[in-house]
């Protein structure tokens, strides 16, 4: 089975509020210094997705990360935890796409790769969250989609897809190729170990740029996208937490349940 | 341009309008006034009754409804179907809908093969008074910053918005409007996506979105066996239990109790948060709660700058006394 997963780089979505700083003007949050980027959390589940399912069936892993040269970490990363091979796909006419955009150079790229029976992301990315590109994706691919997945099985040459809603699951069953886009609900990620560090280590993972893809320049206009950031701001919050206390953690609980009591 | 008017997509649950539709309707019918224009509102459903007109008591001037028993449930595939085609021959220059199972769902597919744009989980939508363009208003970098965004020229300018954000439209069963029958069949050889099966995770006792009491556990919580003493508060205060993301992926709690960005957004009178840091991304679903307590053994976390009232020390200390002490409270 092979498998190719869509992974991103972001922030750190884990920053203590204090340190997250934008830059209004530009609408562009400023990365603290210090902090390392990481792999966005639900395309880390993804990998993991695929990793189980290779566990099981065999077949390869192939990941590709759309951003800066550095991004050649988060592919590293996914190579660690099992994947096979990666790219990046980085280009000055890839910067600040929108959704659409980014969908049709993934696009781009999985068609270049080819021969795939699942294309995985994640359900939305910790930074812009635009919850979209997995469903855009996949109609400009042409193949059934499934969003939210919980967990993913290879049945009789079928996918087998649990969904996640809110009070519960559905189970979907999807020809092969498909898209699945990947939620929390799949479980934590491997640690990446021993000879895997290695093996990621000594990878050569290959840029690709808008010509080796073959992505048009008119679709990478911006005067052509679908969406724009208007304005960027962070909300303000102003509650002021009365700290209740007693003379033994005991009398402050029994303190805090008394005034509770009252409001309710 | 010749896209007009705001279309809702509705959603049909246990017979009746779902919440979120009457909330949308009401925002839809704002935005329809700022605009000069119409707003309709799609129902897809097996049976849909009388619900088109009770779209219209709430603020539609039409209602279209598809009838289909491939309709029944939600089926993505037969769901983005009938909506698109809806979309082709109405042509809304505004579609909304809700952020919900289906939402999340239909709206990024409906958009790719549509090519609009959009913007989901927002917590505003307006007009701009200049441009008439749609702005919406969404949470990004998990709630650390709220972006406002447009399509200029992309139609229809789509948006889902978050649960309970908005009043629900008030019911007016005097207004007038047409209700539409969607003609044409679903093509089944575009139905690749089959469902096996729906299950359903009862979770004891009161529903989450329901509670007026939530008492949340997160990592600092320990263990499956400390959550007990959770449960047992939720108990006494006839509420329920709910988690941070890690103590649902260590198993503590089940993942139909995670509260927050990507959990459930609740809104009860009382949220009791206990060992949990308050991430951003956590309290993004509790913010709507009337009182916010938080028991943390660490002053600085940062749930201490969105609660009402705070208990610096060790959750094992407190638990136990503020249970008893509300059992006694509570009888006398
Ligand atoms: C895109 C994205 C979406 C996310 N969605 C969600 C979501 O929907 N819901 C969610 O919850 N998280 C979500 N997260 C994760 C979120 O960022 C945090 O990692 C998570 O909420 C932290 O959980 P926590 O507070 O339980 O753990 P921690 O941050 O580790 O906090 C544990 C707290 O317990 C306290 N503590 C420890 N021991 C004790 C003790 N004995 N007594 C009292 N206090 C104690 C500590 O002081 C600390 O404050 C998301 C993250 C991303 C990137």
């Amino acid at each position: 089975m092979n498998i190719i997963v869509c992974v991103k780089q972001v922030l750190d979505p884990e920053i203590p509020p204090a340190k997250f700083k934008i830059d209004p003007e530009a609408k562009q949050v400023i990365p603290p210094p210090g902090v390392p980027p990481v792999i966005s959390l639900f395309d880390e589940r993804a990998v993991e997705a695929a990793c189980r399912l290779k566990d099981k069936q065999g077949g390869t892993i192939t990941v590709i990360s759309l951003g800066p040269e550095k991004a050649s970490e988060v592919v590293k990363h996914a190579i660690a935890m099992g994947a096979d091979e990666g790219y990046v796909l980085q280009d000055e006419a890839f910067e600040n796409l929108d959704s659409f955009g980014i969908a049709y150079v993934l696009g781009k790229a999985i068609q270049k790769i080819g021969g795939y029976d699942l294309v995985l992301c994640g359900r939305q990315s910790a930074d812009w969250g635009n919850s979209q590109v997995g469903s855009i994706l996949a109609e400009i691919l042409g193949i059934p989609v499934i969003t939210l997945a919980g967990d993913i099985e290879a049945v009789d040459k079928k996918l087998r897809v649990k969904r996640i809603v809110r009070d519960g699951y559905e189970v979907l069953e999807a020809p092969m190729p498909s898209l699945v886009t990947v939620s929390n609900e799949i479980g934590l990620p491997r640690l990446p170990a021993g000879v895997r560090i290695m093996i990621a280590a000594r990878k050569q993972v290959p840029v690709w740029k808008a010509q080796d893809i073959g992505a048009e320049s008119s679709q990478l206009d911006k005067a052509n996208a679908h969406t724009e950031v208007t304005s960027l701001s962070v909300p303000t919050r102003k509650t002021e937490c009365e700290i209740v206390t007693g003379d033994t953690p005991g009398q402050a609980a029994e303190n805090l349940a008394a005034k509770l009591a009252e409001l309710l | 341009m010749d896209n007009k008017g705001v279309l809702v997509c509705g959603e049909i649950a246990e017979g009746k309008l779902a919440p979120i539709t009457i909330e949308l309707l009401g925002v839809g019918r704002k935005l329809a006034d700022e605009l000069g224009e119409e707003l309709s509102a799609l129902l897809m459903g097996s049976k849909t009754g009388g619900l088109g007109q009770e779209a219209i008591a709430y603020g539609a001037d039409k209602v279209y409804v598809a009838e289909d028993s491939l309709l029944d449930n939600y089926n993505s595939d037969a769901y983005t179907q009938v909506a698109a085609n809806l979309c082709l021959k109405v042509l809304p220059s505004i579609m909304l809908l809700g952020h919900t199972d289906v939402g999340c769902d239909l709206a990024p597919r409906l958009n790719g093969r549509l090519g609009g744009g959009l913007a989901m989980d927002c917590l505003a939508l307006s007009v701009d008074p200049a441009t008439k363009l749609l702005v919406s208003t969404r949470p990004v970098f998990g709630g650390n910053a709220h972006a406002g965004m447009i399509s200029k020229s992309a139609r229809p300018q789509m948006a889902t918005l978050r649960l309970k954000i908005v009043p629900p439209a008030e019911r007016n069963d005097s207004r007038q409007g047409e209700v539409i029958p969607v003609e044409g069949k679903i093509d089944p050889s575009a139905l690749k996506v089959k469902v096996v099966d729906r299950i359903k995770e009862e979770v004891e006792g009161v529903k989450l979105e329901d509670a007026e009491v939530v008492v949340s556990g997160g990592r600092g919580i320990g263990s499956a066996q400390n959550f007990e003493m959770l449960w047992e508060l939720a108990r006494v205060l006839g509420g329920t239990v709910g988690a941070t993301r890690p103590a649902c992926d260590d198993g503590w709690a089940p993942m139909t109790l995670q509260v927050g960005q990507t959990g459930k957004v609740v809104s009860p009178k009382l949220y009791i948060a206990v060992a949990l840091s308050g991430a951003i991304q956590h309290i993004a679903g509790c913010l709507g709660s009337k009182y916010i307590v938080a028991i943390n053994k660490d002053n600085e976390a940062n749930i201490f700058s969105v609660a009402h009232f705070g208990i610096v020390a060790d959750h094992k200390e407190i638990l136990p006394a503020l249970t008893a002490k509300f059992k006694e409270l509570l009888s006398a």
